[in-house]
């Protein structure tokens, strides 16, 4: 008995060394997520999206019943190709500096007819905040692999960037907390989430430029009105007004510092 | 109403890749909402595509599978020009059927 299991123990000890290697070899944590994006990268729901939003974009709508096509999202009306890498930008009609959601909220409420305050006030996910899911991945996707080049000529948008530095670094909360605790520096992560150092480029397809995104964990489409309020709760603070100018200045900040990096919105988020 | 699916058909030596991403909520059925009551179960129970109308594939799907699913199959023999058309069935008995040509 005791000779046929010594063999056996060898063996063990063998493999056990031979497995040390592979184990080292595996991939980290951030690789694998990498790896698991690119087997999705081809069946990203958000197309989904992309096609709800851009039959919304036509459709006549609302109290006037009209569509978006008259909409000015700052390269003139109607044009939707290259805008989404424009934007937080300033509006004369509007007089305000306004990111993508907001501008939406905008030609919603003067071409449709509908009321911003009350979409604004809307739980995302529900009601005309979904059709704004789906108009922002069509207009952003028809932006995909240009590159951000935030205006800055206009004083209200230096403004706003400083506002939103401002805010960035703004420390408080029950947890101390500010962006610039978890998104100020290089290396940190969130669970097994890498999170980009967002004070400055962090690269192509990263932070800003990542954003809006389909969320495979809860099967949602998310913009960057809702990246930022989620970002509010995970630092338990008040939750910030949908398109207010606090969350359009911090959308600044990130856009200024993401100058150059191309946007591959909508993107795919664990 | 359903949402149509992207259907992507590409030849590729001799026969072609199809993907397929559907609009579906897939709910199992044991999620709760926020009154604490049970999400009725709504999931695709079977897909099939057909090349030229004679079917391909048949599959049978369950709970088990994503919201939005999407599936990427190959089809030996197809060619350029084809017709690919992929059905869907789910448990209310809602059908949803899209079609592409081969690129």
């Amino acid at each position: 008995m005791k000779r046929g299991i010594r063999p056996l123990i060898v063996a063990a000890c063998a493999s056990l060394l031979a497995g040390a290697p592979a184990l080292q070899a595996q991939p980290s944590a951030a690789e694998g997520i990498a790896q698991y994006r690119a087997l999705l990268a081809e069946g990203n729901p958000a197309e989904l999206w992309e096609a709800k939003g851009e039959a919304l974009w036509k459709q006549p709508r609302g109290p006037k019943h009209a569509s978006l096509e008259a909409c000015d999202l700052g390269r003139g009306p109607g044009v939707v190709k290259g805008a989404f890498v424009q934007l937080p930008r300033w509006f004369a009609d509007t007089g305000r500096v306004q990111d993508l959601e907001s501008r939406l909220l905008t030609c919603m409420q003067t071409l449709q007819g509908f009321d911003a305050a009350q979409i604004a006030a809307t739980p995302f996910g529900r009601g005309e905040q979904q059709t704004m899911e789906s108009l922002v991945a069509y207009v952003s996707a028809a932006s995909r692999g240009e590159r951000f080049e935030l205006p800055q000529a206009r004083p209200e948008e230096r403004e706003a960037y400083e506002i939103g530095k401002r805010l960035f670094f703004y420390r408080a909360g029950p947890y101390d907390f500010s962006c610039a605790s978890c998104h100020g520096e290089e290396g940190r992560r969130i669970r097994l989430q890498d999170l980009p150092n967002l004070t400055k480029n962090p690269g192509d397809g990263i932070g800003f430029a990542a954003w809006p995104a389909y969320r495979v964990s809860s099967g949602e489409l998310w913009g960057m009105q809702r990246r930022l309020n989620d970002c509010y709760r995970q630092q338990r603070f008040p939750y910030p007004g949908y398109a207010s100018d606090a969350t359009i200045a911090l959308s600044v900040y990130m856009g200024v510092n993401s100058h150059g990096a191309a946007s591959v919105a909508p993107s795919l988020k664990r | 109403m359903s949402d149509p699916m992207r259907i992507r058909a590409q030849a590729q030596g001799s026969g072609a890749i199809v993907r397929v991403l559907m609009s579906h909520e897939m709910e199992t059925g044991l999620r709760k909402d926020a009154e604490g009551k049970t999400v009725p179960a709504w999931y695709i129970t079977e897909v099939s595509a057909a090349l030229n109308g004679k079917t391909v594939l048949t599959a049978h799907w369950g709970t088990a599978i994503a919201k939005n699913p999407f599936t990427q199959f190959t089809v030996k023999g197809a060619k350029a020009g084809d017709k690919i058309t992929v059905s869907w069935v789910d448990n209310h008995g809602d059908k949803r059927t899209d079609e592409a040509t081969v690129a």
